[in-house]
């Protein structure tokens, strides 16, 4: 059976749930081979054998933490001379994609991003992708080379397929484009303890209904009542209420969970590209014209600072 | 010696517009009104910003497009550019990324440049891809999502801020650049700028000027095949409640028994 290559996200060895979701596609293509690169990288195995990688290529160098994508490309590409997969999967994060994309014309491959889900195909894998704002769904192949396909968050669920999950060393030597954009000093964020916004399973954003940085605070404990990640519009984060990392839409990150709610957000084009997907949608607005009501399942035509508190109260006391 | 900066800028349909595809699943840009793509005006911005700090600079506006995709060009020059480049064959229609970026880079070699700056993705493809494709065929740094960015002594240092930390990055020019939403708000063109972009110079090149094969290019020559495009269909009407002051109760309800809660 081919072998499909899939690169692995993951901090200091814990990996990441895209990761998971990638194994689940992939194992629709081929036998998985994961890549783990970076500190902590052995430490993937256990739980990418549980997800159906039959084995786990790995390589720490201090050079992916101290230079940028180039030597994570270096990698890929040593494992896919070593694979010859019928496909690479990545995960599509910023520098998923960037990744991906050397790799694609290092090898003479065409590139496809942001798939939301994956088939295999006569001719080679087929692709489901969202345009133009999500009102389009195009289905798509690479048609020269080895297909490269990065693939968004909660394109598919994670499921359990034990598999070997053999270790291997890959063997890495650098190019030497590898140390050309140095990494003079990182700064973790501060954890908030919620989930990440594009893996969550549901999301709850505030707009410019929200009026005032302090006042996030409502949005943030109906998230946290209900587990979820917390977003805004553009305007809000424009008004400086809430970090750009938060950000829904176009220019921000475009989240697709089984429930979105949406709180004094009016629904502008740009807010839709990122969330109209979502499962589910729900809005509270004030404003009964405005045109996140035309996507929801369920809107409530009011006040967010009377409705927003009521429900995450009725959602504790449901909850127990 | 003079700092060469080389903007490249993607003429986009209107994101506000009823943007669709043609018969052929490329764009379509006939019924739509085109411009600038939003997240271009940010490199452009970034670009004039280096230049005004350097002793002596250059900023050339590139694009690859078809004839109207000149009004872009003559946005970034009345915002300040210098010169512009249009890459327009009528063998280009439908290219894909792989092939843009191939076309970008031959032009920005011909051109000459110690800095491409770029915007972090078009509004309208989204892959956000071509800065890191400009990089590797180039053959030099790649200094992307800045939402920060500085040029000095030949250096280029920029902030990058992820999902999981914020980088400081550094490289040797030349390199490529690309700049978020996040690095400063554009400017507006003045009607100064506006009357002096008619006066500033626009080359147009071909393929054969840049030594590409129409194979290489086109829908023809594409690495990607896209094989259908549907529609999204319209969502469900929804049930609208007004709040009487039971609105977040009822709410829950529904969530309740969509097995949220």
């Amino acid at each position: 059976m081919a072998e499909v290559l899939v690169y692995v996200d993951h901090v200091d060895g814990a990996v990441r749930k895209p990761t998971l979701e990638l194994l689940t596609l992939a194992r629709r293509l081929g036998e998985p081979v994961a890549v783990a690169l970076g500190a902590g990288a052995e430490n993937t195995a256990s739980a990418l054998a549980e997800h159906g990688a039959v084995k786990v290529l790995t390589h720490d160098a201090p050079e992916y933490a101290d230079y940028l994508v180039v030597p994570k490309v270096d990698a890929l590409q040593a494992a896919y001379e070593q694979v010859s997969p019928a496909a690479v999967l990545v995960p599509s994060s910023a520098e998923g994609k960037e990744i991906a994309a050397r790799l694609a014309v290092r090898i003479g491959s065409g590139i496809i991003t942001d798939a939301v889900d994956l088939e295999a195909g006569d001719e080679g894998p087929v692709a489901t992708q969202s345009a133009f704002a999500a009102s389009f769904t195009t289905k798509s192949r690479v048609s020269k080379g080895t297909p490269v396909i990065t693939v968004k968050p909660n394109s598919a669920a994670v499921e359990a397929a034990p598999a070997a999950g053999a270790v291997e060393a890959l063997n890495v030597s650098f190019s030497d484009k590898a140390t050309g954009t140095k990494v003079t000093g990182r700064t973790p964020r501060e954890s908030t303890g919620r989930p990440e916004l594009t893996e969550a399973a549901i999301v709850v954003s505030g707009g410019r209904g929200v009026n005032g940085a302090e006042n996030f605070a409502i949005i943030e404990a109906l998230a946290d009542s209900l587990g979820a990640a917390v977003g805004a519009s553009r305007a809000a984060v424009d008004a400086g209420w809430y970090p750009h990392t938060n950000q829904v839409g176009q220019t921000g990150k475009s989240v697709s969970p089984q429930l979105y709610i949406a709180s004094g957000i009016s629904g502008a084009i740009q807010h839709r590209a990122g969330m109209q997907t979502s499962k589910t949608i729900v809005a509270i607005n004030k404003d009964s014209e405005a045109p996140i009501f035309d996507l929801v399942d369920y809107g409530v035509v009011g006040d967010l600072f009377d409705v927003v508190p009521q429900l995450t109260e009725e959602v504790k006391t449901r909850k127990g | 010696m003079s700092l060469r900066i080389v903007v490249t800028v993607k003429y986009v349909p209107d994101a506000t517009g009823d943007r669709h595809f043609a018969d052929d699943l490329t764009v379509d840009r006939d019924d739509v009104d085109g411009l600038l793509s939003e997240l271009d005006e940010y490199a452009v911005e970034q670009a004039l910003q280096i230049a005004e700090n350097a002793d002596d600079a250059e900023v050339t506006v590139l694009t690859v497009g078809p004839e109207d995709a000149k009004d872009a060009l003559r946005k970034a020059l009345s915002m300040g550019a210098d010169k512009a480049i249009h890459v327009e064959d009528d063998d280009l229609h439908g290219t894909d990324a792989i092939g843009t970026s191939l076309v970008l880079a031959k032009a920005i070699e011909k051109a000459g440049y110690d800095l491409v700056v770029s915007g972090m993705a078009s509004t309208d493809g989204t892959a956000g891809v071509v800065p890191a494709l400009l990089a590797e065929r180039l053959g030099v740094p790649q200094v992307t999502l800045l939402s920060e960015v500085s040029v000095e002594d030949g250096v280029v240092t920029g902030r990058r801020d992820g999902d999981t930390a914020s980088e400081q990055l550094q490289a040797q020019l030349p390199a490529v650049v690309s700049v978020t939403d996040q690095s400063g708000e554009a400017r507006y063109p003045s009607f100064k700028g506006i009357m002096a972009a008619k006066k500033k110079p626009v080359e147009s090149w071909d393929l054969s000027d840049l030594e590409i094969d129409a194979e290489e290019v086109g829908l023809e020559g594409a690495w990607t095949k896209v094989e259908t495009a549907a529609e999204r269909p319209a969502r469900t009407a929804g049930t609208i409640v007004k709040d009487e002051g039971e609105g977040g109760k009822q709410l829950a309800e529904f969530l309740a028994s969509q097995k949220f809660i």
